[in-house]
């Protein structure tokens, strides 16, 4: 019942090409559920290309809310994301996801073998005309010190950072242009962190520096090595460190 | 039919009420304590099968379109509330979602029953029409229902899975058709198992009331394929319908999954 059904609900998206966009968040603005208590407000962001933006502050004041907001994974109430000039809203915002990519601070993966998971992406509108590489995905994950038999493993048995691990090249594998990351290595030891960051590396590499990230992290070390710019989340909003 | 239909007398029925009483006494006897609920329940079927038998007594005698008509739109409404009420998370809208699937999956497959399978004319026919749609009201309310359950509980319990999926670049639909694939499928599973058990494990309630009825087996046995095989168009066509439109709730135009939308309802209230 799929492709017919969708065009039903759904419309039929055109898949633009929008890469290589800047990010600009606007007012952005996030009310709980049902209440007028505002978890941020008038928040401004912008993102170049290349640019490493890292946010930190203290906790509960908004910094997930907030990514998860121009990720646009939440509604929001007021203000606008927009991604190369153009509002992120409606069928255009599966193609800016494809993009801008957000990762969880913990992965969630339905029952199925590491390859599965990393093939799965293929399956979606937004990617189609690209293929999976197994080549490189191997690549990638020998570069963490994971074989190829990783790629048999079930995602039941992985750990807390293996599936880190996964997410990310999963994420990569995709060639986004900017990465969401919440937390990437909260609760990781220093190995798997080290690997995590090298992941990293290794895509703005590929991307040849114009890969950009928005990093929520509280290892302040981590903020310094990965960002190039320190933004400070208050209840006052958001302010350039010093 | 071959053989007379036997009608029970008041004195028949206090004979089979008294084993109820009987049964109370066991209850007591062993103290399972549960002799004032089984009385209670007793009495409560007791009246409640006394009054849709006087209230379709009536309505069969009076043999008119619009008495069954509004027969058939309660029991829909009865069935359709019940589809989309439950206890847990629930999002606004979910009832009439549950109505909406239970109607048009139910009346789909009862026009086909009564106008183009059985042919009943007129198409009112009490005999036929409260019957069949009444049967198929009631798995299609059943099947909708364990779908509804089934799509809010999961996308609570697969979160994590579906955001990501959509953070990947994911339309809505991309994300939610596994979860929309296993609603149905839960709706229809009971189905399935009701249709392979069939004659072997069971015989179906339908096929057992007409044969007491004077039915020769095989022509009950005919109605009763008839039936399953309704009965499972209306569950399949009843959970799509409700799945599509609760898919539609939760998830928003902006291709977001909404969970906010889901509220704890207290079971009684």
């Amino acid at each position: 019942m799929s492709a017919s059904v969708e065009s039903m609900v759904d419309g039929q998206g055109r898949v633009d090409d929008a890469g290589g966009g800047g990010l600009s968040a606007r007012d952005i603005g996030r009310r709980r559920p049902d209440s007028d208590e505002w978890l941020i407000r008038g928040l401004n962001l912008t993102v170049e290309p290349g640019e490493r933006v890292a946010l930190i502050g203290p906790t509960g004041a908004g910094k997930t809310v907030f990514l998860r907001a121009i990720a646009t994974l939440d509604p929001i109430q007021e203000g606008a994301v927009r991604w190369s000039d153009r509002l992120v809203t409606g069928d255009f915002a599966p193609v800016y996801r494809s993009h801008a990519v957000y990762l969880h601070q913990r992965a969630a993966f339905d029952d199925a073998s590491v390859e599965r998971i990393l093939r799965h992406p293929f399956t979606m509108r937004v990617h189609r005309g690209r293929a999976y590489d197994r080549a490189r995905v191997i690549e990638l994950l020998q570069g963490v010190g994971r074989g190829e038999s990783f790629l048999e493993q079930s995602s039941r048995d992985l750990s807390g950072g293996e599936s880190q691990i996964v997410a990310l090249v999963r994420a990569i594998q995709l060639d986004p242009d900017l990465l969401f990351l919440d937390e990437p290595t909260a609760s990781l030891d220093r190995a798997t962190t080290r690997a995590v960051e090298s992941l990293i590396e290794r895509w703005r590499e590929e991307r040849r520096g114009r890969g950009s990230l928005v990093l929520v992290s509280h290892d302040l070390e981590q903020t310094r090595r990965v960002a190039t710019r320190r933004l400070i989340l208050t209840s006052t909003g958001l302010h350039p460190e010093n | 039919m071959d053989h007379a239909y036997t009608r029970l007398t008041t004195g028949q029925l206090s004979i089979a009420s008294g084993l109820v009483l009987v049964s109370a006494g066991a209850s007591m006897a062993l103290s399972l304590g549960i002799e004032r609920g089984l009385l209670v329940a007793a009495v409560r079927m007791v009246v409640q099968l006394m009054a849709v038998g006087l209230i379709l007594d009536w309505v069969f005698a009076l043999d008119h379109p619009a008495a069954v008509a509004l027969v058939l739109v309660a029991m829909t409404l009865i069935a359709g509330v019940s589809a989309g009420w439950r206890a847990g998370a629930s999002y606004r809208g979910m009832i009439a979602n549950g109505l909406i699937g239970v109607t048009l999956g139910s009346w789909g497959a009862s026009a086909i029953a009564l106008l183009v399978v059985v042919r009943v004319h007129p198409w009112y026919t009490p005999q036929f029409a409260i019957p069949l749609v009444g049967m198929i009201l009631g798995n299609t309310m059943n099947g909708v229902s364990l779908g509804l359950d089934r799509l809010t509980s999961e996308l609570v319990a697969r979160r994590g899975q579906v955001e990501s999926t959509l953070a990947l670049g994911a339309t809505r639909w991309e994300a939610a058709l596994p979860i929309i694939r296993s609603s149905v499928r839960t709706g229809l599973i009971q189905t399935i198992n009701t249709m392979a058990a069939a004659g072997i494990v069971t015989l179906p309630g339908m096929m057992t009331g007409q044969m007491l009825a004077g039915a020769t087996p095989l022509d009950a046995v005919k109605y009763q394929m008839v039936i399953m095989f309704l009965m499972t168009f209306a569950i399949v066509a009843g959970s799509i319908v409700a799945a599509i439109l609760a898919f539609r709730r939760l998830f928003t135009a902006d291709h977001q999954l909404d969970l906010s939308r889901l509220v704890e309802r207290k079971a009684g209230g």
